[in-house]
């Protein structure tokens, strides 16, 4: 096993398929743990939360080229925490940028460590960086993107179309039965225009991108195997963020958020939403569901999310499913997919 | 056999060692041998004729009993003194391989004689001849036939004049005619050099051609 | 019918349990040696390996700093800023150890050794006091840190590995040694010398130095391995032969009982093969043996002569394993072929007896001799016209297995001039018995032969590489002191607490290109030093003071032989700048080509240098309170106040590891032939006695027949040695003026160690009669019914 996946376990929550998660419960000492009821402050909380374990800047995009070329995009940045108590080189980057055409998929990975000014992410004017890349622009109204690999690379320009649009409970979204939770936030409402660099070729693009941003230092509970993550946005301007956390044993641990096309939210509760898996594709020398049947009864939603390109494996130290997905059936659209654990 | 004896052998005993103990082969041999006499020595196979002619000259060490060869009492010789007594007492002829393969003929023949340090090149020279080795002396022994190799033995034995010519089979490998070839001119030889000649044998031939002939017959004279 | 033919032929061995050991032994010792040879060479060679792929050494690109410097954390970030993926590293000794710091996040690839830990390791790893990454044994030898140790048998030898913070801690450092870049870059990126312009892009080597150097060592002891087997072959065909020639009485036998020829050569090569399979897996287990014991003063030699790291133990590798399988079975078919065409080519009906006498020996002899003397001739040619590596191997070759075929004629005819001058029976006897018993020793003493040519040759190259470099290190380590500074105003505050009396001796160098090969241009200050102490291995009139004149340069061995230059020719030094050679001199053990300058010229050419290092000329008294005065006065780093005589001591103390590997296999290779030896004359004593029967029976006793026996040994042996001793200097002339010439381009001149090969002949004389000992002791102890048997029709 390679040398960085191995001391990637033990740091990154999605690193699945080990028992990282039970070390990870069982230590949040030192840390600050999310609470319920706390208010954000803007643009102080777009930066980082040294105090947290983790945390994360999370960029998808559903992007088409003039031709009507469907592409997808991913632009990641997360910070762990090696321990507590915030010091800058006590925190390790890292990043993935990916993007994914109906049949490719270019994944690329970036690590770094606090304190040195490789990496790190400033609130105002923002800046979220590692390396060469970068997620900056005054504010969050308006931003540019960019990242690249060997192969591949974007220049992208991002503008919020609508409000940052709270998760859970205004911000506090729970994670399991035992309380588990996070802080977080998210801003669906960016439209996003630039340039992909491919290896045949220039592509200009334009599309809608959706940022999440999530912090909390014990996301999971132990017994929590993967999840299967889907942010939808349908042709009506409404847009569904839902989640299912799959346990090693009973039922999984289901959560949503329907967001009008005006930006209010309104959470769902355990249960409320549904995921079923439906075909596998074999990706990676592993069997990956790549159709789901998800509905949430209670917008009388009943669709099918198939996987733009099922081989969206992104093959980066910790590997996981991520990739744009087509939505059909009560409501048309797009979205984006992320599956772990498999 | 009233003449002082060259050779006087009296219950001599001789065993070797075999799977369930040992095997005796002679059980008390006696035999004389006067000088400048012939005598055959026969018995069946495994009778202990060769044996005893080995004991005689020096090759071997009997069990018990008495070897006196002229005033030398053979079985108290050491290593030492059976060396020098093949070397200097006695000549022997064997059935086969008798000569040093590494030696060309010339040099076998004097071999003896020089390790005694007699030498007698012109003696040397007409046993040669007389034996019709001339042509071969600077051959080596795998270049002779069985016939001219025994030759060289005698040859060898005489150029070195013992006292007692011992013979184990001389002809026992050769065919008919050169065995009797080689038998007319050993007897006339050894008859000049005035030597006794023991001879083990069995065939009735050679016998007949020897002045007596003492029987062998379960390690003992018959 | 198969099992019945493979059960009589077995059941010859079943009888014949010395020629079984002496076939199954000899071809074991010979894949032992070889094998053994092989192991110590592979797991160097693995070890340079690993030690280079840790950082991907040799194999990535890197940035380096300016000479002396070190690059800042900002540089390193601006950089990564720009697109470049470059992972910081830092370099030093911690103890014995290299210390090498990394930051696992950015370093590309595998990172080698620590994809083997555990997840709780690479978590102390990266923590505040940082965790040790080593062998074992590398562990043990390290002073207190605070820093968790992890013991990794896969880290690469003699390395600490260890993250970079802890690494610039350990070290009290605060910039990096160096940047390695990995080999996938990102699209864009912005130029280099707009983000740092002070770095250096230095390419990734298409060799690394140590692989050349270390190649040396190697190449010798490959040679090494290669006779060894070859002296084990012989005593396999000894034995094969031998085996053949005794059942020819069960072969016909079993082809008049209706066995077809092919069945019966596939049975026998069925049995060859399996015997060999034995011998060849008792062999790999003794080379093992062999190598793990020899490995710690390889490693030894290795670190000391050329830095490169090498683990003290061994690890089992299966290629290994099966090289050494099949190089058994290879060996035992080159071996039996020609018992084999005999078989297949044999009538039925022929005899059972052996061919012996002296005439037939001496045909053979003169068959044998002719071949070898064109084999000399042809290694001759070749020397003198052939090129290349290969051709330098060929003429080894030739040279060694034709010095081995004229042997038996040589000693054929040495021994019939004595029996010719021999005027006593027994001595006559003697050396005419000798000549005949040639056939069955000749093969024993061609192995004894080759054992001891390659001793010879072995052990006069190795001493004269010895002393070759001896003599270099006193030319070019004259100065008393060694002293290394971190920066120009470091130099500067030094130079100036000099006292009166001391002579200072700049060094420094640049990389360039001469005459198209990867050199380095050198500054040297005109000192009565080096107008004493260096020898030009060929220079003009005057060449110190036309160099001081700025007139000329001179140029190493490696440079003038690589580029065909000699004293005279034009050279260019820089841009504009051609000079001619003045000298050229000796530099052993240097992979580049080099040329000098002198200073005022060299300071001219290249301003951007500022020389960091000195040789200070000091009365010998003085250098401890010097020393002591420059660590305490100037600040300088006590590590990098060198004491001349001590680093001579370090370096003639790498050669006497050097020797005891060679030393050991030369005691091995002897013993096989001292061993082959014993076979041969055990075998023979069984065959012989119709030769020794007569002889006795005339009235020689079996204890003087005994002493001759050893004497002839010893006497075969040391005759042996002498044709030994001309042949071993040819081997070590072409090792040293053919083989090291095309393999590294300089050549090492030779000397002659006369004591060396009276000790080489008491050793061959001396296994010579161990080897007899036994036979001429069961001679002199065998009954006088067996010695009858022989004149008997019993046979």
């Amino acid at each position: 096993m390679n040398a960085r996946a191995l001391l990637l376990l033990g740091l990154w929550p999605f690193a699945a398929g080990a028992q990282g998660f039970a070390g990870l419960g069982a230590d949040t000492e030192g840390y600050a743990v999310p609470q319920p009821g706390t208010a954000f402050a803007f643009p102080r909380d777009h930066g980082a939360h040294p105090d947290y374990r983790i945390e994360w800047w999370y960029v998808t995009a559903n992007l088409s080229a003039e031709d009507g070329t469907p592409y997808g995009l991913q632009w990641t940045l997360f910070r762990s925490a090696l321990a507590p108590g915030g010091a800058p080189d006590a925190q390790v980057w890292m990043a993935h940028a990916a993007v994914t055409t109906p049949d490719r998929h270019f994944v690329t990975e970036r690590l770094a460590r606090g304190g040195t000014g490789q990496a790190g992410v400033v609130a105002d004017p923002f800046e979220a960086w590692i390396d060469e890349w970068r997620m900056a622009g005054p504010n969050l109204q308006a931003a540019t993107l960019t990242a690249q690999g060997p192969d591949f690379g974007y220049d992208m320009q991002l503008t919020a179309q609508g409000p940052i649009v709270l998760q859970g409970d205004r911000g506090y979204s729970v994670k399991s039965e035992d309380g588990q939770a996070s802080n977080y936030y998210s801003q669906p409402f960016f439209a996003i225009r630039g340039t992909l660099h491919l290896p045949e070729a220039e592509v200009e693009v334009s599309g809608t991108a959706w940022l999440d941003r999530e912090w909390s230092s014990q996301p999971l509970a132990d017994r929590q195997v993967g999840w299967d993550w889907f942010s939808l946005s349908f042709e009506s301007g409404d847009k569904l963020m839902g989640f299912r956390l799959r346990a090693d044993q009973g039922e999984p641990f289901t959560a949503a958020t329907w967001i009008a096309a005006d930006g209010t939210p309104t959470p769902f509760p355990n249960g409320a939403f549904a995921a079923e898996p439906g075909d596998r594709s074999e990706v990676a020398d592993r069997e990956v569901p790549t159709t789901w049947h998800v509905t949430l009864p209670d917008r009388g939603l009943d669709v099918t999310v198939q996987a733009l390109n099922p081989q969206a494996w992104m093959a980066t130290s910790v590997p996981y499913w991520e990739g744009p997905v087509a939505v059909t059936g009560s409501h048309d659209g797009v979205g984006y997919l992320e599956m772990t654990g498999y | 056999m009233t003449a002082p004896a060259l050779l006087s052998v009296r219950d001599v005993r001789k065993s070797f060692p075999g799977p369930d103990g040992p095997i005796p082969v002679l059980r008390g041999a006696d035999l004389d041998l006067g000088p400048g006499r012939t005598l055959a020595l026969t018995g069946e196979s495994g009778s202990g004729k060769s044996t005893l002619l080995h004991l005689i000259g020096g090759l071997d060490r009997p069990d018990a009993g008495s070897i006196r060869l002229g005033d030398i009492e053979v079985t108290t010789l050491d290593d030492r003194g059976r060396a020098a007594l093949r070397r200097d007492a006695v000549g022997v002829v064997f059935q086969q391989f008798n000569l040093v393969p590494s030696l060309d003929v010339g040099a076998n023949i004097a071999f003896q004689a020089r390790l005694k340090g007699r030498r007698d090149p012109q003696w040397e020279r007409e046993l040669a001849d007389r034996l019709g080795l001339a042509p071969q002396l600077r051959k080596y022994p795998e270049e002779l036939s069985g016939g001219q190799q025994q030759r060289v033995a005698i040859a060898r034995t005489l150029a070195a004049r013992p006292r007692l010519v011992l013979a184990d089979e001389p002809t026992g490998n050769l065919d008919e005619a050169s065995a009797e070839a080689v038998l007319a001119l050993m007897l006339d030889l050894v008859a000049e050099t005035g030597a006794s000649l023991l001879t083990v044998t069995h065939s009735e031939r050679v016998a007949e051609r020897m002045d007596g002939r003492v029987h062998l017959r379960g390690g003992r004279v018959a | 019918m198969i099992a019945a033919g493979l059960q009589a032929l077995l059941s010859h061995w079943r009888r014949h349990l010395l020629q079984l050991f002496t076939l199954i032994a000899g071809l074991a010792l010979a894949t032992a040696l070889w094998s053994g040879v092989q192991a110590i060479n592979t797991e160097a060679r693995a070890s340079y390996a690993e030690a280079a792929d840790t950082l991907g050494e040799g194999r990535l690109a890197r940035l380096l700093p300016p000479e002396g410097g070190s690059i800042t954390q900002d540089t390193w970030v601006a950089l990564r800023r720009a697109g470049w993926l470059a992972s910081p590293v830092v370099e030093g000794r911690l103890g014995p150890a290299r210390l090498l710091g990394v930051d696992p996040l950015t370093a590309p690839g595998d990172l080698g050794s620590i994809g083997a830990a555990s997840t709780g390791d690479l978590q102390a790893f990266l923590s505040e006091n940082g965790a040790l990454l080593a062998r074992e044994e590398v562990l043990a030898d390290l002073p207190g840190t605070g820093a968790t140790p992890i013991a990794s048998e896969d880290a690469a030898p003699g390395t600490v590995l260890t993250d970079i913070r802890t690494a610039q801690r350990l070290l009290g450092v605060q910039g990096f040694t160096s940047l390695i870049l990995a080999p996938a870059q990102p699209r864009r990126q912005a130029p280099l010398a707009e983000v740092a312009p002070g770095l250096r892009l230095q390419e990734p080597a298409e060799e690394t130095d140590v692989g050349a150097l270390t190649d040396s060592f190697h190449l010798n002891l490959t040679a090494f391995g290669l006779l060894s087997f070859a002296v084990g072959l012989f005593i396999v065909h000894g034995a094969v032969g031998l085996a053949f020639e005794q059942r020819r009485a069960t072969v016909r036998t079993l082809r008049a009982m209706g066995m077809p020829l092919a069945v019966l050569i596939g049975l026998m090569a069925l049995e060859l093969a399996l015997l060999a399979v034995v011998a060849g897996g008792l062999g790999l287990l003794l080379g093992y043996l062999i190598a793990a014991a020899l490995l710690p003063d390889v490693a030894g030699t290795l670190r000391g002569l050329y830095g490169a790291e090498v683990a003290g133990t061994l690890t089992f590798r299966p290629f290994w394993a099966l090289s050494g399988m099949a190089i058994a079975l290879a060996g035992t078919a080159v071996a039996a072929a020609s018992a084999f065409h005999r078989l297949a080519t044999m009538p039925i009906l022929a005899g059972g007896q052996r061919r012996a006498g002296a005439s037939w020996a001496a045909r053979r002899a003169r068959r044998q001799g002719i071949a070898g003397l064109s084999l000399l001739l042809a290694a001759l040619a070749i020397g003198a016209w052939g090129g290349g590596l290969v051709g330098g191997f060929a003429c080894l070759g030739c040279l060694m297995i034709g010095g081995a075929l004229l042997l038996p004629l040589l000693l054929d005819r040495v021994l019939a001039l004595g029996a010719r001058l021999a005027r006593r029976p027994l001595p006559q006897w003697i050396w005419a018995d000798s000549r005949a018993e040639l056939p069955g020793l000749s093969l024993a003493l061609m192995a004894l032969l080759l054992a001891m040519a390659a001793n010879v040759g072995v052990s006069t190259m190795v001493s004269s590489f010895r002393q070759t470099f001896v003599a270099f290190l006193d030319q070019r380590l004259a100065p008393e002191l060694y002293v290394g500074v971190s920066d120009p105003e470091q130099a500067e505050r030094f130079l100036a607490i000099l006292p009166d009396g001391v002579r200072v001796l700049p060094i420094a160098s640049v990389e360039r290109t001469l005459a198209g090969l990867p050199s380095e241009v050198q500054i040297l200050r005109d000192d009565p030093t080096y107008r004493e102490n260096w020898r030009f291995l060929s220079a003009t009139a005057d060449p110190w003071d036309r160099l001081a004149a700025g007139e000329g340069v001179l140029v190493n061995e490696q440079l003038a032989r690589r580029a065909g230059l000699a004293v005279g020719d034009r050279l260019d030094v820089a841009d504009g700048l051609a000079l001619p050679i003045l000298g050229i001199y000796g530099d052993y053990g240097n992979p580049v080509g080099q040329a000098i300058l002198t200073e005022r010229l060299f300071r001219a050419t290249f301003p951007e240098v500022t020389p960091l290092s000195f040789g200070l000329r000091v009365p010998p008294g003085d250098v401890p309170a010097l020393s002591e005065r420059l660590v305490r006065e100037a600040g300088l780093d006590p590590e990098r106040v060198v004491n001349q005589a001590n680093l001579k001591a370090i370096s003639l103390g790498i050669f006497e590891r050097t020797f005891t590997v060679t030393g050991a296999l030369n005691v091995l290779t002897l013993a096989v032939a001292g061993f082959a030896l014993l076979m041969s004359l055990l075998t023979l004593a069984s065959i012989r006695l119709p030769q020794l029967a007569p002889v006795w029976a005339l009235g020689t006793r079996r204890a003087t027949l005994g002493q001759l026996e050893l004497l002839r040994a010893v006497g075969l042996a040391a005759l042996t040695a002498l044709a030994a001793l001309p042949l071993g200097l040819a081997l070590a002339w072409v090792l040293l003026a053919v083989v090291n010439v095309e393999a590294f381009g300089w050549k090492l001149p030779m000397f002659l160690f006369p004591l060396d090969w009276l000790r080489l002949l008491a050793l061959a004389l001396v296994a010579a009669a161990l080897a007899a000992a036994w036979p001429a002791l069961r001679l002199a102890r065998v009954p006088p019914s067996v010695l009858l048997k022989v004149f008997s029709d019993e046979r």
